[in-house]
């Protein structure tokens, strides 16, 4: 293959005018998949807002308030943890929820986009790239979490399960803990090619352990040590730990603090580059 | 995050022609398998080009290498004088595509599929407002404005689609099977839309299997089999060279044909047997019908008509467009 060189570009001939069709594509691309991605959320805004709103809520009451008047009776209030049940276990909710949209945004979504209404590949005939589709999707994603935790967090105020001053922090930890398995899950749904019950069975056996054993309801050191490792490779318990420690300081290592960062983001770099790789690789037919 | 501009152009094809779209023995593999096998060929500005051919002969493939979204395994590419390795969003901003299979957003109305769109070529949303409309009446669609794609109509579908990719003002429309699956009035709309265009300058590369399409609204043409280049010319051109002006179908019954073929040569120029009926092919269809009742041959439907592209394909594969 052999690239011809060629005269120079004359001023307002097509390859010209081709040469300044590509910037703005190029520069802001990322930014318009965005935006096409947030116009059909809100086709769905409905849904999202009873979510939303409706998911704080019942979670908050129901453990934070219903279950908690049990466990608090029997541990004493504070128990283990030294604080309210509630306070305990409102945190963690943010977290999941977080993982809970996250999860659905990056599956279906995906595969929508490539197979079953192949919207990525009209994206890719014009000028965007692989690339830009992968980091629009994201970016209307992050969006909705960070709206979605925000929500929460007012519900969580108004519950009074916010004892500590940096207790807004935990917005973010709960965004970070949604796009770390989010983005390793959109790099899967990149590649897959066909749905035969995958995302189903990720959910089932992966997403619903993962939420019911990473010190969401009770404290990892709970369970037998030798299923602690489902907490460590979990980015839910490290975002659930990190956003205890925030929001009524519970008691941790620095450095353990620091690593929960750490995993968090080494799993949303590397899920996220992935995705953009094998993104590429798939518009390429 | 800003995709990296390469450095100011540097490579593109030498426009001494003036061709806007230029492949010398382009090839595209998949592991063993040549899907576009060596092919040469150049398209004018304004031009009306198409790749005919049966299913698989690598004409997707090949639109899809022009409209920078597939990279060639070897050989030479150009379009609008760019390399398209190198120059993908520069040469798809002044692309219009409309894909083999529909992709429109089923999540978007009508319009806002036409408004996204057009976002994705960076052009302002004050510029897009009154384009969508003007577009939306262009394909027949104001009133469906609103409605949701899953309300459309195959044709409305595929007119949208045009639209959709005339927002940027194209300069090359690209056009994968336009009307296949369309039934006949969809198919006469969607070719005035196009003639218009054609009309208007733009220059449309368009794939089909469909003879009547071709020389409805191909100026040249290249028949495509196998990934190679069978032979290329206008449609009349193509007709004089590869086949008479006339055809004489003949009909004696499926387990007749092959026995009745024999007592025809020497009749025509040349015949071919097909499973149904056989083709006659010679310049005066009546002299040819003529004879084949002085024989007494009896056959029981027979047809005089002009040679048609399906003929030419006939005769450089010895197959039928559409199996």
């Amino acid at each position: 293959m052999t690239t011809i060189p060629l005269p120079e570009v004359v001023e307002g001939s097509p390859t010209d005018r081709a040469l300044r069709g590509g910037v703005k594509p190029r520069r802001f691309g990322s930014l318009y998949v965005a935006e096409a991605r947030l116009r059909v959320m809100r086709s769905y805004l409905q849904t999202m807002l009873a979510t939303g709103v409706g998911t704080p809520v019942l979670y908050l009451y129901a453990l934070g308030v219903g279950l908690a008047t049990l466990v608090d009776a029997n541990l004493g209030s504070g128990g283990e943890s030294q604080v309210s049940y509630l306070i305990f276990v409102a945190p963690a909710l943010l977290c999941s929820a977080a993982m809970t949209t996250a999860t659905e945004e990056f599956s279906y979504p995906i595969m929508l986009g490539f197979k079953w209404n192949p919207t990525f590949f009209a994206m890719n005939a014009a000028p965007m790239s692989g690339g830009q589709i992968i980091n629009g999707v994201t970016f209307a994603v992050i969006i909705r979490l960070v709206a979605q935790s925000i929500v929460y967090y007012l519900f969580m105020l108004v519950f009074g399960a916010i004892p500590g001053p940096h207790g807004w922090l935990i917005i973010v930890v709960g965004v970070l803990t949604g796009m770390a398995l989010g983005a390793m899950l959109m790099a899967y749904a990149v590649r897959l090619e066909e749905d035969k019950g995958q995302f189903n069975y990720i959910m089932r056996f992966g997403v619903i352990p993962l939420t019911l054993f990473s010190g969401t309801f009770f404290p990892l050191s709970v369970l037998p040590v030798w299923l602690h490792w489902i907490g460590w490779i979990s980015p839910l318990w490290h975002g659930t730990e990190l956003s205890r420690v925030l929001s009524y300081g519970y008691e941790e290592p620095v450095w353990l603090s620091a690593l929960h960062v750490a995993y968090l983001v080494v799993l949303i770099v590397v899920g996220w580059m992935l995705a953009r790789r094998l993104a590429v690789k798939r518009l390429n037919k | 995050m800003p995709e990296p501009s390469p450095t100011p152009a540097t490579t593109a094809f030498s426009s001494a022609r003036g061709a806007v779209i230029s492949a010398s023995n382009l090839t595209k593999k998949y592991k063993d398998f040549a899907a576009v096998d060596g092919i040469s060929f150049e398209i004018a500005p304004g031009e009306s080009f198409g790749f005919l051919g049966p299913n698989g002969a690598g004409k997707s493939t090949t639109m899809r290498m022009i409209g920078a979204v597939s990279t060639r395994t070897s050989g030479d590419l150009s379009v609008i004088g760019l390399d398209p390795n190198q120059y993908g969003p520069e040469i798809r901003s002044q692309l219009g595509v409309v894909p083999q299979e529909d992709n429109l957003d089923s999540e978007l109305k009508v319009r806002d599929n036409l408004i996204v769109y057009g976002r994705y070529f960076g052009l302002p949303h004050s510029y897009l407002g009154p384009k969508a409309d003007e577009l939306l009446d262009f394909a027949q669609l104001t009133e469906k404005a609103k409605s949701r794609i899953d309300d459309l109509s195959g044709g409305m579908k595929r007119r949208l689609t045009i639209a959709r990719a005339l927002i940027n003002n194209p300069r090359i429309m690209m056009l994968d099977e336009p009307t296949t699956g369309l039934d006949p009035q969809a198919r006469h709309i969607l070719w005035d839309r196009l003639f218009r265009l054609k009309e208007q300058g733009t220059t449309l590369v368009l794939t089909t299997h469909y003879m009547d399409e071709a020389e409805q609204l191909c100026d040249r043409l290249v028949v495509i089999d196998k990934g190679a280049i069978m032979a290329q010319g206008s449609p009349s051109a193509l007709i004089r060279q590869y086949s008479t002006r006339e055809v004489l179908e003949l009909r004696f019954g499926s387990n007749r044909n092959a026995e009745v073929a024999t007592q025809l040569e020497g009749l025509a120029e040349r015949i071919e047997v097909l499973p149904d009926r056989i083709l006659v092919y010679s310049d005066n269809g009546d002299a040819a019908m003529q004879r084949v009742i002085e024989l007494d041959l009896n056959p029981l439907t027979s047809l005089v008509r002009r040679s048609s592209l399906e003929d030419v394909f006939l005769r450089l594969t010895g197959r039928s467009l559409i199996e």
